[in-house]
């Protein structure tokens, strides 16, 4: 019985949020801010991967985000819509429903190749040369973007509301909720098999002692492409969501800042922890929306807030430490290490 | 056939000869030592054996392949594990975990497995776990299974890290200065430890140690190298009286 | 032909100019700290906005001073009033931010990131006191124009890509030849001796903050001189740029970091000179990936081995 607690809560869970949209009880505001958090929650884990269990320093995470949103917005506008540069809808509109999570796994895929072509590089340097590279990575990604005249350029890309309401004429539900909850779980389950599994913990192992690491059988140099591809896939998925939830795209909504976002929930959540990335993602998004009011300022205060933070827990609010060692009772319900 | 057999092996640092014209050859069941004073070269020799350089020339072959220029995870697989001089255990991840993951070779599960967590992957995730606890309890280290080696005092992290050398299954064991920062009561500890092993696992070990009780106690045959040369090898009692050897290591007695 | 080659150099010397200076501060800081310091680019528009407060103060332009000072005194006043500021601004918060996190020991990667909040309410905080309008530099001094056979180039541009170079010898003399520079040194060949050997490492990292951040202020300035208009995210780019730029040059060494400096400078002219500009950042970041690939440590970087 106790096996199936989690996923019967996840079950129910869905199936509250999804009822309650449903019947209009969720204003879209609320809807939004959940379907950010799903992001976000996506977004940081998946960072958490590279930059927290194995210990690297990627920070242009937001990248592989802007391929994996306009590849998906690309191909979804391509397949069921309308468009003025792609011409007429190649599927019938209807289609889309089955059509959308082939194209954020393609969205996922083409944002992981994206994350090898980083990672290749970064084998022959060390430690903060990662960094570099991934920060130009991220500013290569979005000039290339801007540069591309066919998918909107500087001005950004649009036509993916069309697809939504496509789904909602097929029948009538909150679809991009309900594709972002499925996402957002999928992606730390993925996370979750990976990372305590034996093969997963070889980036653990990467993390504490390289040397011991190569030593000890582990193959480094494709363990970090792996966890990297993963990583920016992951990624890539939080941007296909993004890119439809706003329904549009815009290249600058990927620069530096948005990596820094994702930086702060990592380090925010606790490196190598997967429940502190999701507590910080839901925290953070949260934070974001209650300081709205507050405009410019909010950026001032949202880093100080969390410089205070680091003064008083430097490891972040979970360490490296999860839930179920916070709360040894959880282990019932689920084993993690 | 002899089980590691070292040819001619040099190793050029830039300019700076770390090791010239190395050879050695190792049948199964030996128990060697290679000494020499600091800076000699005997780590590299490790190293190189290990995959962390690759020679600029000489073959080492290993049952009968030549393993030179491979890298260091492919040499473990092949079934030759080292520990270090200074301990590299993962301080951060339970003892258990640090055997479990030393298995990286022999997983027996592809990625998709893990994802689905198919029947294939729950058999060999259970597999290596029960390996695992089997091996700790014969290593007498089952109670510290779910301990942090960063906890444990410095002769059982030492002796964590020779498990986990042995849990890939080695056919060669390369101990580089086992005995360093021990205390006396734990080098004798030690002694007993690498004895059992060398007749319980059958093993061959091949050990970079300075103190000589260690050696002398444990070792058939000695090499000893200076500034990357041979400059005797035997039994510990010829090398114990050979001048050259007191030579490299106290100086000629001329001051 | 050769009138716009000579015109792109002097071009590319002068860009270059406030990439090395940022970049040295960077090298300086990191080689110290292992800290790659994310905040100091927007030191950089700190210094720029506490010269232009400066320059207009002492110009007369609030009516704090009875009488306007000559343009030439109030340049000559303005730099080191500005260095000084600007030092205050870095040691402030490494004193706050940093060495807090130090003390406990925390991991490298949260004071990076902390470095990178303490950009953010930099660049924030300034749009938020001083509104999204933009600040026009005074002009201090006045631009002569000299021609040499048809190459045409301000007094300005002269005086940028000498003060460069004046500051890189500078800190050259100081980093090789003083006794708080080889501190320094010693402190990157090797931070768990150095305190041992009774020097009081906290005094050298102050002291380092205080070079780093008084070179972002004259960067700032020579910046403002030439390109009299400020706005709060002038520094973030910039900032990140200079930072790849050192890495190419090798970030362990202050000639790195001036020569990375300038080969950025050098690459973003040169592109411009042939495509739309637009594809400036994309072709410059492409090329520093391909030096950094070819030679991963830098230019003048040397490869750390860990010892096994």
């Amino acid at each position: 019985m106790r096996r199936f607690t989690v996923p019967l809560l996840v079950l129910l869970l869905f199936g509250v949020l999804i009822g309650l949209a449903y019947y209009d009880k969720l204003d879209l505001y609320v809807q939004s801010v959940l379907m950010f958090m799903g992001i976000n929650i996506i977004f940081g884990s998946s960072l958490n991967i590279v930059n927290g269990y194995m210990g690297e320093f990627s920070c242009g995470h937001a990248g592989f985000m802007a391929v994996g949103a306009y590849v998906s917005s690309v191909l979804s506008v391509l397949f069921f819509a309308q468009d003025k540069v792609f011409g007429a809808p190649l599927l019938p509109p209807e289609y889309a429903i089955y059509g959308f999570p082939i194209i954020v796994i393609i969205a996922f895929i083409a944002a992981a190749l994206t994350g090898l072509l980083v990672a290749l590089p970064s084998f022959k340097t060390r430690g903060d040369y990662l960094a570099i590279i991934t920060i130009a990575a991220n500013y290569i990604i979005i000039t290339t973007i801007i540069n591309l005249d066919f998918i909107g350029g500087p001005r950004g890309f649009m036509g993916m509301k069309s697809v939504i309401f496509a789904m909602e004429d097929v029948a009538f539900l909150p679809w991009m909720l309900i594709w972002v909850y499925i996402f957002t779980i999928l992606s730390i389950w993925a996370i979750y098999r990976f990372v305590s599994s034996t093969y997963g913990k070889g980036i653990i192992a990467i993390h504490q002692d390289e040397v011991a690491a190569e030593i000890m059988s582990v193959n480094t140099n494709k363990m970090k492409l792996i966890a990297f591809m993963f990583s920016s896939g992951l990624a890539g998925v939080a941007g296909a969501l993004f890119a439809h939830v706003l329904g549009y795209v815009n290249p600058n909504s990927f620069n530096i800042l948005k990596s820094t976002e994702g930086l702060v929930m990592v380090y925010l959540g606790g490196m190598g922890s997967l429940s502190g990335s999701v507590l910080a993602a839901i925290l953070f998004t949260f934070l974001l929306e209650l300081l709205r009011p507050l405009q410019i300022i909010k950026w001032v205060v949202i880093p100080l807030l969390l410089i205070i933070l680091m003064q008083f827990r430097p490891e972040g609010i979970m360490g490296n430490r999860e839930l179920s060692d916070i709360f040894p009772r959880l282990r019932k319900f689920y084993q993690f290490k | 056939m002899a089980l590691l057999e070292i040819k001619n092996l040099t190793q050029y640092f830039g300019g700076l000869c770390a090791l010239t014209e190395f050879n050695m050859t190792i049948e199964e069941g030996d128990l060697v030592g290679l000494i020499g004073p600091n800076g000699a070269g005997k780590t590299t020799v490790f190293n190189l054996v290990s995959g962390f350089y690759q020679p600029t020339r000489g073959e080492i072959i290993f049952n009968g392949k030549n393993i030179a220029g491979l890298k260091p995870h492919q040499v473990t697989a092949l079934g030759i594990a080292r520990t270090f001089q200074n301990i590299r255990l993962w301080h951060e991840m339970s003892v258990l975990d640090n055997i479990m993951i030393a298995q990286h070779y022999n997983l027996g599960y592809s990625l998709k497995d893990l994802f689905l967590r198919t029947r294939r992957y729950q058999e060999n995730e259970k597999r290596i776990r029960d390996e695992a606890y089997k091996f700790l309890e014969i290593m007498n280290l089952k109670e510290y299974a779910l301990e942090k080696p960063k906890n444990l005092p410095y002769g059982m992290q030492r002796k964590v890290e020779i498990a986990r050398a042995l849990s890939v299954k080695p056919k060669l064991l390369l101990l580089d200065e086992p005995a360093a920062g021990l205390n006396s009561a734990d080098v004798k500890e030690l002694i007993e430890l690498i004895s059992w092993i060398h007749k319980e696992f059958k093993l061959t070990i091949w050990m970079i140690e300075h103190q000589m009780t260690v050696v002398m106690s444990l070792c058939s045959w000695l090499k000893v190298i200076d500034f990357g040369a041979t400059i005797a090898e035997g039994t510990p009692e010829e090398i114990q009286n050979n001048p050259e050897v007191i030579k490299a290591y106290l100086g000629d007695g001329k001051i | 032909m050769l009138e716009s080659v000579i015109q792109n150099i002097l071009n590319a010397l002068q860009w270059g100019s406030y990439y090395s200076l940022i970049a040295l501060g960077y090298c300086l800081v990191y080689g110290v700290l292992l800290l790659i310091n994310f905040a100091h680019g927007d030191i950089f528009m700190v210094g720029a906005y506490i010269a232009f407060f400066v320059s207009t103060l002492l110009l007369g332009h609030y009516g704090f001073l009875p009488f306007a000072l000559p343009k030439g005194l109030v340049l000559a006043l303005t730099i080191p009033l500005t260095m000084f500021l600007t030092s205050c601004v870095g040691v402030f918060i490494e004193r706050v931010a940093y060495r807090p996190l130090r003390r406990k020991g925390a991991n490298r990667l949260y004071v990076v990131i902390t470095a990178l909040m303490a950009g953010l309410i930099l660049e924030n905080g300034n749009l938020a006191l001083l509104g999204a309008s933009r600040k026009n530099f005074p002009e201090l001094l006045d631009k002569t124009v000299y021609t040499l056979g048809s190459v045409a180039f301000t007094n300005v541009k002269i005086i940028v890509i000498l003060a460069a170079f004046l500051v890189f010898w500078l800190l050259n003399f100081i980093v090789t030849k003083t006794k708080i520079g080889m501190a320094m040194r010693a402190i990157s060949y090797d931070r768990f001796a150095v305190p041992l050997m009774g020097i009081p490492v906290d005094t050298i990292i102050v002291f380092t903050f205080v070079l780093g951040s008084s070179m972002a202020a004259i960067a700032g300035i020579l910046f403002a001189m030439s390109y009299p208009i400020l706005d709060p995210y002038m520094g973030a780019m910039v900032g990140w740029k200079a930072f790849i730029a050192a890495v190419v040059g090798g970030i362990g060494d202050i000639r790195g970091a001036f020569v990375g400096g300038f080969i950025l400078g050098f690459v973003e002219i040169l592109v411009v000179a042939f495509f739309p500009s637009t594809f400036r950042d994309l072709i410059a970041f492409t090329i520093l990936l391909i030096i950094l690939s070819i030679k991963p440590t830098g230019i003048f970087g040397v490869a750390k081995t860990t010892k096994i």
